[in-house]
Protein backbone atom coordinates (compact mmCIF):
# COMPACT_ATOMS: atom_id res chain seq x y z
CA UNK A 1 0.00 0.00 0.00
CA UNK A 2 2.52 2.06 1.05
CA UNK A 3 4.86 1.63 -2.45
CA UNK A 4 1.93 2.20 -4.40
CA UNK A 5 1.15 5.71 -2.65
CA UNK A 6 4.94 6.57 -2.92
CA UNK A 7 5.01 5.42 -6.52
CA UNK A 8 1.68 7.43 -7.21
CA UNK A 9 3.03 10.56 -6.13
CA UNK A 10 6.38 10.63 -7.41
CA UNK A 11 4.37 9.92 -11.03
CA UNK A 12 2.53 12.79 -9.81
CA UNK A 13 5.84 15.12 -9.24
CA UNK A 14 7.29 13.63 -12.62
CA UNK A 15 3.78 15.15 -14.50
CA UNK A 16 4.33 18.36 -13.00
CA UNK A 17 7.66 19.00 -13.51
CA UNK A 18 7.24 17.85 -17.36
CA UNK A 19 4.72 20.62 -17.36
CA UNK A 20 7.14 22.92 -15.72
CA UNK A 21 9.95 22.49 -18.74
CA UNK A 22 7.56 23.28 -21.47
CA UNK A 23 6.91 26.77 -20.09
CA UNK A 24 10.41 27.60 -18.90
CA UNK A 25 11.62 27.45 -22.16
CA UNK A 26 9.90 30.57 -22.68
CA UNK A 27 12.11 32.25 -20.25
CA UNK A 28 15.06 32.49 -22.81
CA UNK A 29 13.14 35.01 -24.88
CA UNK A 30 13.60 37.97 -23.31
CA UNK A 31 17.42 38.00 -23.68
CA UNK A 32 17.08 36.42 -27.31
CA UNK A 33 14.78 39.04 -28.23
CA UNK A 34 16.95 42.15 -26.72
CA UNK A 35 19.83 40.44 -28.44
CA UNK A 36 17.77 39.58 -32.08
CA UNK A 37 17.52 43.63 -31.71
CA UNK A 38 20.60 45.40 -30.35
CA UNK A 39 23.22 42.95 -31.38
CA UNK A 40 22.10 41.03 -34.66
CA UNK A 41 19.93 43.06 -36.29
CA UNK A 42 23.12 45.92 -36.40
CA UNK A 43 25.75 42.66 -37.79
CA UNK A 44 23.21 42.09 -40.54
CA UNK A 45 23.17 45.87 -41.05
CA UNK A 46 26.36 46.34 -41.18
CA UNK A 47 26.87 43.36 -43.68
CA UNK A 48 23.73 44.16 -45.68
CA UNK A 49 25.49 47.61 -46.10
CA UNK A 50 28.88 46.64 -47.17
CA UNK A 51 26.81 45.50 -50.15
CA UNK A 52 24.52 48.02 -51.25
CA UNK A 53 26.08 51.39 -49.88
CA UNK A 54 26.93 53.24 -51.87
CA UNK A 55 25.56 50.95 -54.93
CA UNK A 56 23.96 47.60 -54.46
CA UNK A 57 26.71 45.09 -55.74
CA UNK A 58 30.41 43.78 -54.71
CA UNK A 59 31.66 47.02 -55.47
CA UNK A 60 33.48 47.14 -51.54
CA UNK A 61 34.63 44.15 -51.85
CA UNK A 62 36.58 44.69 -55.28
CA UNK A 63 37.83 48.37 -53.70
CA UNK A 64 38.91 46.06 -51.00
CA UNK A 65 41.07 43.49 -53.41
CA UNK A 66 42.68 46.33 -55.35
CA UNK A 67 43.42 48.38 -52.39
CA UNK A 68 47.51 47.69 -51.43
CA UNK A 69 46.56 49.34 -48.21
CA UNK A 70 43.81 47.54 -47.36
CA UNK A 71 45.20 44.02 -47.89
CA UNK A 72 48.47 44.73 -46.07
CA UNK A 73 46.72 45.84 -43.47
CA UNK A 74 44.57 42.76 -43.18
CA UNK A 75 47.77 40.27 -43.58
CA UNK A 76 49.84 42.60 -41.18
CA UNK A 77 46.37 42.04 -38.58
CA UNK A 78 46.57 38.30 -39.23
CA UNK A 79 50.03 38.02 -38.69
CA UNK A 80 50.02 40.07 -35.67
CA UNK A 81 46.85 37.66 -34.32
CA UNK A 82 48.92 34.38 -34.93
CA UNK A 83 52.11 36.36 -32.74
CA UNK A 84 50.30 37.05 -29.88
CA UNK A 85 48.47 34.23 -29.92
CA UNK A 86 51.38 32.07 -30.13
CA UNK A 87 53.37 34.45 -27.33
CA UNK A 88 50.52 33.87 -25.19
CA UNK A 89 50.30 29.90 -25.07
CA UNK A 90 54.32 29.92 -24.80
CA UNK A 91 53.58 32.14 -21.34
CA UNK A 92 50.76 30.67 -20.86
CA UNK A 93 51.17 26.91 -20.61
CA UNK A 94 53.47 26.47 -18.04
CA UNK A 95 51.42 28.45 -15.42
CA UNK A 96 48.52 26.63 -16.03
CA UNK A 97 50.30 23.58 -15.96
CA UNK A 98 51.28 24.90 -12.80
CA UNK A 99 47.90 25.46 -11.65
CA UNK A 100 47.03 22.01 -11.90
CA UNK A 101 50.21 20.30 -10.01
CA UNK A 102 49.73 23.10 -7.03
CA UNK A 103 47.83 22.39 -4.07
CA UNK A 104 44.27 23.57 -3.52
CA UNK A 105 45.22 26.89 -1.75
CA UNK A 106 47.78 27.74 -4.00
CA UNK A 107 45.49 26.86 -6.82
CA UNK A 108 42.76 29.42 -5.63
CA UNK A 109 45.72 32.36 -5.30
CA UNK A 110 46.75 31.68 -9.16
CA UNK A 111 42.97 31.33 -10.24
CA UNK A 112 42.20 35.07 -8.48
CA UNK A 113 45.19 36.53 -9.24
CA UNK A 114 45.11 35.67 -13.14
CA UNK A 115 40.87 36.61 -12.33
CA UNK A 116 41.89 40.41 -11.24
CA UNK A 117 43.41 41.93 -14.18
CA UNK A 118 40.74 40.34 -16.56
CA UNK A 119 38.07 42.27 -14.59
CA UNK A 120 39.70 45.13 -13.91
CA UNK A 121 39.87 48.14 -16.48
CA UNK A 122 41.34 47.44 -19.96
CA UNK A 123 41.81 51.35 -20.52
CA UNK A 124 43.78 51.66 -17.22
CA UNK A 125 45.72 48.60 -18.72
CA UNK A 126 46.44 50.33 -21.91
CA UNK A 127 47.54 53.22 -19.75
CA UNK A 128 49.88 51.39 -18.18
CA UNK A 129 51.41 50.23 -20.60
CA UNK A 130 51.55 54.19 -22.45
CA UNK A 131 53.39 54.67 -19.14
CA UNK A 132 56.40 51.68 -19.94
CA UNK A 133 56.49 51.91 -23.70
CA UNK A 134 56.68 55.64 -24.13
CA UNK A 135 59.91 57.34 -24.68
CA UNK A 136 62.44 57.41 -21.46
CA UNK A 137 59.73 55.11 -19.93
CA UNK A 138 60.81 51.70 -17.66
CA UNK A 139 61.09 49.16 -20.53
CA UNK A 140 63.45 51.84 -22.91
CA UNK A 141 65.50 52.01 -19.50
CA UNK A 142 65.55 48.37 -18.87
CA UNK A 143 66.71 47.27 -22.42
CA UNK A 144 69.17 49.96 -22.13
CA UNK A 145 70.76 48.72 -18.75
CA UNK A 146 70.99 45.43 -20.43
CA UNK A 147 72.85 46.71 -23.61
CA UNK A 148 69.86 47.10 -25.77
CA UNK A 149 69.65 50.83 -26.08
CA UNK A 150 67.10 53.34 -27.79
CA UNK A 151 63.77 50.50 -28.07
CA UNK A 152 60.74 52.61 -28.00
CA UNK A 153 58.16 50.51 -28.22
CA UNK A 154 55.03 53.04 -28.09
CA UNK A 155 53.87 53.96 -31.54
CA UNK A 156 54.64 50.80 -33.43
CA UNK A 157 52.51 47.66 -33.87
CA UNK A 158 54.82 45.54 -31.29
CA UNK A 159 54.47 48.21 -28.40
CA UNK A 160 50.33 46.63 -29.03
CA UNK A 161 51.51 43.79 -29.18
CA UNK A 162 53.08 43.30 -26.10
CA UNK A 163 50.07 45.10 -24.53
CA UNK A 164 47.64 42.49 -26.14
CA UNK A 165 49.49 39.51 -24.72
CA UNK A 166 49.24 40.70 -21.47
CA UNK A 167 45.29 41.25 -21.65
CA UNK A 168 44.97 38.07 -23.27
CA UNK A 169 46.77 36.18 -20.59
CA UNK A 170 43.44 35.35 -18.53
CA UNK A 171 41.86 33.48 -21.51
CA UNK A 172 44.50 31.33 -22.42
CA UNK A 173 45.65 30.61 -18.78
CA UNK A 174 42.14 29.29 -18.04
CA UNK A 175 41.35 27.67 -21.55
CA UNK A 176 44.30 25.92 -20.56
CA UNK A 177 43.42 24.86 -17.24
CA UNK A 178 40.13 23.95 -17.74
CA UNK A 179 41.57 21.26 -20.33
CA UNK A 180 44.46 20.05 -18.16
CA UNK A 181 42.42 19.90 -15.07
CA UNK A 182 40.89 17.03 -16.52
CA UNK A 183 43.89 15.09 -17.39
CA UNK A 184 44.58 11.86 -15.30
CA UNK A 185 48.23 12.50 -13.72
CA UNK A 186 48.65 8.60 -13.12
CA UNK A 187 49.19 8.23 -16.83
CA UNK A 188 52.66 10.35 -16.74
CA UNK A 189 53.39 7.92 -13.81
CA UNK A 190 52.65 4.92 -15.83
CA UNK A 191 54.70 5.99 -18.87
CA UNK A 192 57.52 7.03 -15.87
CA UNK A 193 57.08 3.57 -14.35
CA UNK A 194 57.39 1.75 -18.19
CA UNK A 195 60.75 3.53 -18.59
CA UNK A 196 59.86 6.65 -20.18
CA UNK A 197 62.16 9.72 -18.60
CA UNK A 198 60.53 12.46 -17.45
CA UNK A 199 59.95 15.10 -20.50
CA UNK A 200 59.60 11.97 -22.63
CA UNK A 201 56.55 11.17 -20.77
CA UNK A 202 55.28 14.43 -20.84
CA UNK A 203 56.04 15.27 -24.55
CA UNK A 204 54.55 11.76 -25.31
CA UNK A 205 51.66 11.97 -22.87
CA UNK A 206 50.56 14.95 -21.40
CA UNK A 207 51.13 17.30 -23.92
CA UNK A 208 48.75 15.54 -26.93
CA UNK A 209 46.36 14.99 -23.83
CA UNK A 210 46.37 19.17 -23.08
CA UNK A 211 46.03 20.05 -27.12
CA UNK A 212 42.14 21.08 -27.13
CA UNK A 213 42.91 23.18 -24.72
CA UNK A 214 45.71 24.65 -27.07
CA UNK A 215 43.60 24.49 -29.83
CA UNK A 216 40.85 26.24 -27.89
CA UNK A 217 42.76 28.91 -26.07
CA UNK A 218 44.63 29.65 -29.18
CA UNK A 219 42.22 29.93 -31.29
CA UNK A 220 39.85 31.95 -28.56
CA UNK A 221 43.24 34.57 -28.39
CA UNK A 222 43.51 34.90 -32.16
CA UNK A 223 39.87 36.17 -32.68
CA UNK A 224 39.80 38.22 -29.57
CA UNK A 225 43.08 40.13 -31.06
CA UNK A 226 41.86 40.14 -34.52
CA UNK A 227 39.40 42.54 -33.07
CA UNK A 228 41.18 44.98 -30.72
CA UNK A 229 40.85 48.52 -31.21
CA UNK A 230 41.54 50.34 -28.28
CA UNK A 231 44.82 49.09 -27.84
CA UNK A 232 46.86 49.31 -30.88
CA UNK A 233 45.27 52.95 -31.35
CA UNK A 234 46.54 54.19 -28.05
CA UNK A 235 49.76 51.82 -28.43
CA UNK A 236 50.43 51.15 -31.82
CA UNK A 237 50.66 53.63 -35.05
CA UNK A 238 48.54 54.40 -37.98
CA UNK A 239 51.70 54.04 -40.28
CA UNK A 240 51.30 50.26 -39.66
CA UNK A 241 48.08 50.24 -38.96
CA UNK A 242 45.75 46.75 -37.81
CA UNK A 243 42.45 46.26 -39.23
CA UNK A 244 40.28 47.45 -36.42
CA UNK A 245 42.02 51.14 -37.32
CA UNK A 246 41.18 51.11 -40.63
CA UNK A 247 37.39 49.95 -40.31
CA UNK A 248 37.40 53.01 -37.47
CA UNK A 249 38.72 55.60 -39.46
CA UNK A 250 36.68 54.63 -42.32
CA UNK A 251 33.27 55.23 -40.50
CA UNK A 252 34.89 58.02 -38.32
CA UNK A 253 36.12 60.12 -40.81
CA UNK A 254 34.31 59.36 -43.82
CA UNK A 255 31.09 57.64 -42.38
CA UNK A 256 31.81 55.27 -45.15
CA UNK A 257 29.53 52.32 -44.18
CA UNK A 258 29.91 50.07 -46.99
CA UNK A 259 33.40 50.08 -46.73
CA UNK A 260 34.21 50.09 -43.32
CA UNK A 261 31.47 47.38 -43.09
CA UNK A 262 33.26 45.07 -46.23
CA UNK A 263 36.41 45.00 -43.70
CA UNK A 264 34.29 43.71 -41.09
CA UNK A 265 32.53 41.14 -42.66
CA UNK A 266 36.14 39.64 -43.53
CA UNK A 267 36.60 40.02 -39.66
CA UNK A 268 33.40 38.14 -39.01
CA UNK A 269 34.22 35.45 -41.80
CA UNK A 270 37.71 35.06 -40.30
CA UNK A 271 35.97 34.55 -36.94
CA UNK A 272 33.17 32.28 -37.64
CA UNK A 273 35.23 30.29 -40.18
CA UNK A 274 38.03 29.35 -37.15
CA UNK A 275 34.87 29.03 -34.95
CA UNK A 276 33.88 26.45 -37.07
CA UNK A 277 36.94 24.75 -37.70
CA UNK A 278 37.32 24.60 -33.77
CA UNK A 279 34.33 23.62 -33.50
CA UNK A 280 32.18 23.58 -29.94
CA UNK A 281 35.51 23.76 -27.85
CA UNK A 282 36.03 27.08 -27.83
CA UNK A 283 33.97 28.65 -24.82
CA UNK A 284 35.25 31.65 -24.17
CA UNK A 285 34.52 32.90 -20.46
CA UNK A 286 33.60 29.44 -19.72
CA UNK A 287 36.06 29.05 -17.65
CA UNK A 288 35.76 32.16 -16.13
CA UNK A 289 33.19 31.66 -13.79
CA UNK A 290 33.99 28.10 -13.04
CA UNK A 291 37.02 28.93 -11.88
CA UNK A 292 36.05 31.29 -9.67
CA UNK A 293 33.76 28.72 -7.98
CA UNK A 294 36.84 26.76 -7.17
CA UNK A 295 39.18 29.56 -6.48
CA UNK B 1 35.61 17.24 -5.70
CA UNK B 2 36.71 13.91 -6.94
CA UNK B 3 39.84 14.72 -9.18
CA UNK B 4 41.50 12.81 -10.80
CA UNK B 5 44.88 14.27 -11.48
CA UNK B 6 45.66 13.33 -7.74
CA UNK B 7 49.30 13.69 -6.38
CA UNK B 8 51.40 11.27 -7.63
CA UNK B 9 54.34 9.54 -5.91
CA UNK B 10 56.84 10.40 -8.55
CA UNK B 11 56.03 13.71 -9.23
CA UNK B 12 56.66 16.44 -6.27
CA UNK B 13 54.45 19.61 -6.44
CA UNK B 14 55.38 22.17 -7.95
CA UNK B 15 59.28 22.56 -9.34
CA UNK B 16 61.63 25.41 -9.27
CA UNK B 17 61.63 25.95 -13.00
CA UNK B 18 57.73 26.26 -12.61
CA UNK B 19 58.03 28.78 -9.44
CA UNK B 20 59.93 30.83 -11.30
CA UNK B 21 57.95 31.01 -14.31
CA UNK B 22 54.81 31.70 -12.89
CA UNK B 23 56.04 34.25 -10.38
CA UNK B 24 57.24 35.99 -13.78
CA UNK B 25 53.72 35.74 -15.20
CA UNK B 26 51.73 36.97 -12.22
CA UNK B 27 54.52 40.08 -12.13
CA UNK B 28 53.44 40.23 -15.65
CA UNK B 29 49.61 39.94 -15.16
CA UNK B 30 49.55 42.46 -12.34
CA UNK B 31 52.42 44.58 -12.33
CA UNK B 32 51.07 46.71 -15.63
CA UNK B 33 48.11 47.58 -13.39
CA UNK B 34 50.24 48.32 -10.48
CA UNK B 35 52.17 51.24 -12.63
CA UNK B 36 49.27 53.58 -12.69
CA UNK B 37 49.07 54.06 -8.51
CA UNK B 38 52.42 55.72 -8.04
CA UNK B 39 51.77 57.51 -11.27
CA UNK B 40 48.43 59.22 -9.88
CA UNK B 41 50.19 60.82 -6.88
CA UNK B 42 52.48 62.44 -9.76
CA UNK B 43 53.04 66.54 -9.26
CA UNK B 44 53.75 66.94 -13.10
CA UNK B 45 51.71 67.73 -16.24
CA UNK B 46 53.56 65.52 -18.21
CA UNK B 47 53.11 61.24 -18.48
CA UNK B 48 56.61 61.25 -17.02
CA UNK B 49 57.15 57.99 -15.28
CA UNK B 50 58.20 57.37 -12.34
CA UNK B 51 57.48 60.76 -11.44
CA UNK B 52 60.01 62.76 -9.56
CA UNK B 53 57.70 64.87 -7.67
CA UNK B 54 54.67 63.69 -5.29
CA UNK B 55 50.52 65.44 -4.80
CA UNK B 56 47.34 64.83 -4.80
CA UNK B 57 46.46 67.74 -7.44
CA UNK B 58 44.74 65.15 -9.91
CA UNK B 59 42.24 63.03 -7.39
CA UNK B 60 41.19 66.70 -6.56
CA UNK B 61 40.97 67.70 -10.09
CA UNK B 62 39.25 64.21 -10.65
CA UNK B 63 36.32 65.06 -8.07
CA UNK B 64 36.16 68.75 -9.25
CA UNK B 65 36.13 68.28 -13.16
CA UNK B 66 33.05 68.61 -14.58
CA UNK B 67 33.83 66.58 -17.40
CA UNK B 68 35.29 63.68 -15.52
CA UNK B 69 32.46 63.76 -12.65
CA UNK B 70 29.86 63.77 -15.30
CA UNK B 71 31.28 60.78 -16.78
CA UNK B 72 31.76 58.85 -14.04
CA UNK B 73 28.07 59.77 -13.38
CA UNK B 74 27.26 58.66 -16.63
CA UNK B 75 29.25 55.23 -16.08
CA UNK B 76 27.78 54.37 -12.69
CA UNK B 77 23.98 55.22 -13.74
CA UNK B 78 24.52 53.05 -17.17
CA UNK B 79 26.68 50.23 -15.25
CA UNK B 80 24.12 49.68 -12.13
CA UNK B 81 20.65 49.54 -14.97
CA UNK B 82 22.62 47.71 -17.24
CA UNK B 83 23.70 44.82 -13.91
CA UNK B 84 19.62 45.07 -13.31
CA UNK B 85 18.49 44.50 -16.83
CA UNK B 86 21.06 41.73 -17.82
CA UNK B 87 20.63 39.92 -14.18
CA UNK B 88 17.23 39.80 -14.85
CA UNK B 89 17.53 38.66 -18.74
CA UNK B 90 19.98 36.53 -17.68
CA UNK B 91 18.96 34.53 -15.02
CA UNK B 92 16.06 33.86 -17.37
CA UNK B 93 17.67 32.75 -19.87
CA UNK B 94 19.83 30.50 -17.76
CA UNK B 95 16.77 28.55 -16.10
CA UNK B 96 15.10 28.07 -19.70
CA UNK B 97 18.53 26.57 -20.80
CA UNK B 98 18.98 24.51 -17.81
CA UNK B 99 15.25 22.80 -17.71
CA UNK B 100 13.48 23.30 -20.51
CA UNK B 101 14.00 20.49 -23.65
CA UNK B 102 13.26 22.30 -26.53
CA UNK B 103 14.21 21.74 -30.20
CA UNK B 104 17.04 24.38 -30.95
CA UNK B 105 18.17 24.51 -27.52
CA UNK B 106 21.86 24.50 -28.46
CA UNK B 107 21.02 27.17 -30.99
CA UNK B 108 20.11 29.50 -29.10
CA UNK B 109 22.24 28.79 -26.40
CA UNK B 110 25.56 29.93 -28.97
CA UNK B 111 23.34 32.90 -30.25
CA UNK B 112 23.09 34.17 -26.81
CA UNK B 113 26.91 33.84 -25.91
CA UNK B 114 28.03 35.32 -29.54
CA UNK B 115 28.99 38.70 -27.85
CA UNK B 116 31.61 37.31 -26.07
CA UNK B 117 33.44 36.45 -29.20
CA UNK B 118 32.51 38.59 -32.25
CA UNK B 119 35.39 41.25 -32.99
CA UNK B 120 34.90 44.51 -31.01
CA UNK B 121 35.23 46.66 -33.86
CA UNK B 122 32.81 45.00 -35.87
CA UNK B 123 29.97 45.04 -32.98
CA UNK B 124 31.05 48.62 -32.60
CA UNK B 125 30.26 50.27 -36.08
CA UNK B 126 27.27 48.09 -36.61
CA UNK B 127 25.35 49.20 -33.26
CA UNK B 128 26.63 52.85 -33.98
CA UNK B 129 25.54 52.41 -37.92
CA UNK B 130 22.10 51.33 -36.44
CA UNK B 131 22.02 53.74 -33.16
CA UNK B 132 22.70 57.00 -35.41
CA UNK B 133 19.18 56.12 -36.82
CA UNK B 134 17.38 55.31 -34.17
CA UNK B 135 18.96 58.42 -32.54
CA UNK B 136 19.98 56.23 -29.79
CA UNK B 137 23.77 57.62 -29.75
CA UNK B 138 24.52 59.88 -27.02
CA UNK B 139 21.59 58.57 -25.20
CA UNK B 140 20.93 56.50 -21.66
CA UNK B 141 19.39 53.82 -23.56
CA UNK B 142 21.24 53.54 -26.15
CA UNK B 143 24.79 52.99 -23.70
CA UNK B 144 22.25 50.27 -21.50
CA UNK B 145 21.08 48.13 -24.73
CA UNK B 146 24.50 48.22 -26.34
CA UNK B 147 25.79 47.42 -23.19
CA UNK B 148 23.03 44.89 -21.76
CA UNK B 149 23.21 42.71 -25.28
CA UNK B 150 27.51 42.32 -24.15
CA UNK B 151 26.86 41.93 -20.33
CA UNK B 152 24.31 39.07 -20.64
CA UNK B 153 26.36 36.04 -21.75
CA UNK B 154 28.20 36.35 -18.38
CA UNK B 155 25.05 36.55 -16.08
CA UNK B 156 24.16 33.41 -18.28
CA UNK B 157 27.59 31.98 -17.30
CA UNK B 158 27.50 32.71 -13.97
CA UNK B 159 23.96 31.32 -13.35
CA UNK B 160 24.39 28.13 -15.43
CA UNK B 161 27.30 27.38 -13.36
CA UNK B 162 25.11 27.46 -9.92
CA UNK B 163 22.37 25.79 -11.49
CA UNK B 164 24.63 22.75 -12.69
CA UNK B 165 25.78 22.86 -9.24
CA UNK B 166 22.77 22.24 -7.42
CA UNK B 167 21.16 19.36 -6.29
CA UNK B 168 17.95 19.13 -7.78
CA UNK B 169 16.34 16.97 -5.84
CA UNK B 170 15.65 19.76 -3.04
CA UNK B 171 13.27 21.10 -5.41
CA UNK B 172 11.57 17.50 -5.69
CA UNK B 173 11.01 17.34 -2.61
CA UNK B 174 9.45 20.83 -1.73
CA UNK B 175 7.14 20.26 -4.65
CA UNK B 176 6.00 17.10 -2.88
CA UNK B 177 5.20 18.64 0.16
CA UNK B 178 2.93 20.75 -1.77
CA UNK B 179 4.71 24.10 -3.03
CA UNK B 180 3.67 25.14 -5.72
CA UNK B 181 6.54 26.14 -8.58
CA UNK B 182 6.67 29.69 -8.06
CA UNK B 183 6.87 28.95 -4.05
CA UNK B 184 9.78 26.43 -4.98
CA UNK B 185 11.31 29.14 -6.96
CA UNK B 186 11.26 31.84 -4.12
CA UNK B 187 11.93 30.09 -1.34
CA UNK B 188 14.69 27.45 -2.40
CA UNK B 189 15.72 27.85 -6.00
CA UNK B 190 16.62 31.71 -5.74
CA UNK B 191 18.64 31.31 -2.32
CA UNK B 192 20.74 28.53 -3.59
CA UNK B 193 21.32 30.33 -6.49
CA UNK B 194 21.81 33.55 -4.95
CA UNK B 195 25.60 33.36 -5.48
CA UNK B 196 25.86 32.62 -8.74
CA UNK B 197 23.04 35.65 -9.48
CA UNK B 198 25.43 37.92 -7.29
CA UNK B 199 28.18 37.09 -9.60
CA UNK B 200 26.45 37.71 -12.76
CA UNK B 201 25.29 41.58 -11.60
CA UNK B 202 29.12 42.03 -10.64
CA UNK B 203 30.25 40.99 -13.51
CA UNK B 204 27.97 42.77 -15.93
CA UNK B 205 28.50 45.88 -14.12
CA UNK B 206 32.14 45.32 -14.54
CA UNK B 207 31.47 44.78 -18.42
CA UNK B 208 29.81 47.86 -18.74
CA UNK B 209 32.00 50.45 -16.59
CA UNK B 210 35.11 48.63 -18.38
CA UNK B 211 33.27 48.61 -21.98
CA UNK B 212 35.67 51.47 -24.34
CA UNK B 213 35.01 50.23 -27.98
CA UNK B 214 31.03 51.11 -28.35
CA UNK B 215 31.36 53.61 -25.92
CA UNK B 216 33.73 55.19 -27.82
CA UNK B 217 31.12 55.62 -31.11
CA UNK B 218 28.12 55.89 -28.98
CA UNK B 219 29.33 59.22 -26.56
CA UNK B 220 28.19 62.52 -27.80
CA UNK B 221 30.69 65.70 -25.74
CA UNK B 222 27.46 65.56 -23.40
CA UNK B 223 27.11 62.10 -22.56
CA UNK B 224 30.50 59.47 -22.33
CA UNK B 225 31.54 57.30 -19.66
CA UNK B 226 34.79 56.95 -17.71
CA UNK B 227 36.67 55.07 -20.35
CA UNK B 228 35.80 57.39 -23.06
CA UNK B 229 37.30 60.37 -20.71
CA UNK B 230 40.34 58.16 -20.13
CA UNK B 231 40.71 57.61 -23.85
CA UNK B 232 40.47 61.41 -24.54
CA UNK B 233 42.69 62.08 -22.10
CA UNK B 234 45.26 59.83 -23.63
CA UNK B 235 44.88 60.65 -27.69
CA UNK B 236 44.01 64.21 -27.70
CA UNK B 237 45.06 65.98 -24.67
CA UNK B 238 47.61 64.84 -22.28
CA UNK B 239 45.71 64.70 -19.18
CA UNK B 240 47.00 63.06 -16.35
CA UNK B 241 43.59 63.25 -14.37
CA UNK B 242 43.67 59.69 -15.94
CA UNK B 243 46.14 58.04 -13.70
CA UNK B 244 44.15 59.20 -10.81
CA UNK B 245 40.81 57.96 -12.43
CA UNK B 246 42.42 54.51 -13.69
CA UNK B 247 43.85 54.09 -9.57
CA UNK B 248 40.33 54.49 -8.66
CA UNK B 249 38.71 52.55 -10.89
CA UNK B 250 41.35 49.39 -10.55
CA UNK B 251 40.64 50.04 -6.44
CA UNK B 252 36.69 50.31 -7.04
CA UNK B 253 36.77 47.28 -9.83
CA UNK B 254 38.99 45.00 -7.41
CA UNK B 255 36.84 45.69 -4.20
CA UNK B 256 33.19 45.14 -6.07
CA UNK B 257 34.88 41.71 -7.73
CA UNK B 258 35.99 40.41 -4.51
CA UNK B 259 32.78 40.54 -2.70
CA UNK B 260 30.85 37.95 -4.84
CA UNK B 261 34.08 35.85 -3.68
CA UNK B 262 33.33 36.15 -0.06
CA UNK B 263 30.00 36.12 -0.13
CA UNK B 264 30.53 32.08 -1.93
CA UNK B 265 32.95 31.37 0.73
CA UNK B 266 30.60 32.41 3.30
CA UNK B 267 27.86 30.60 2.60
CA UNK B 268 29.91 27.27 2.19
CA UNK B 269 31.51 27.37 5.37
Amino acid sequence: MATTMATASSDTIRVRRTAVRAWVGWFVLPATALLLVFFFYPLVIIIWRSFSDPQVGLSNYTALLNDDVSVRVLARTLYTALIVALCTLLISYPYAYAMTKAGRRARGVMTVLVLLPFWTSLMARNFAWYLLEQRGGLIEQLLAAVGIPGVVLLGSVTGAAVAMVQVMLPYMVLSLYSSMENIDRRLLDAACSLGAPRLTAFRKVYLPLSLPGVLSGFSLVFIMTLGFYITPTLLGSPQQALVSQLIASRVNGLLDFGGGGALGAVLLVITLLVLFTVGRTVRPAAALPQAVDRG
Amino acid sequence: MARPSARSASEPGVGWGLRVWSAGVIVLLLAPTVVVIPMSFSASETFQFPPEHWSLRWYQEFFTSPAWMSSLVTSLEVGLLVAALATVLGVLAAFGLDRARFNGREAIRSLIMAPMIMPGIVVAIAVYAVFLRWHLTGTLSGFVMAHTALAVPFVITTVTTSLSGYDRTVEAAAASLGAGPVATFHRITLPLLLPGVLSGFVFAFVTSLDEVVVALFLQTPDVRTIPVQMYDSIMLQIDPTIAAASSLIVLVTTIVLLIPLFVRRRSHS
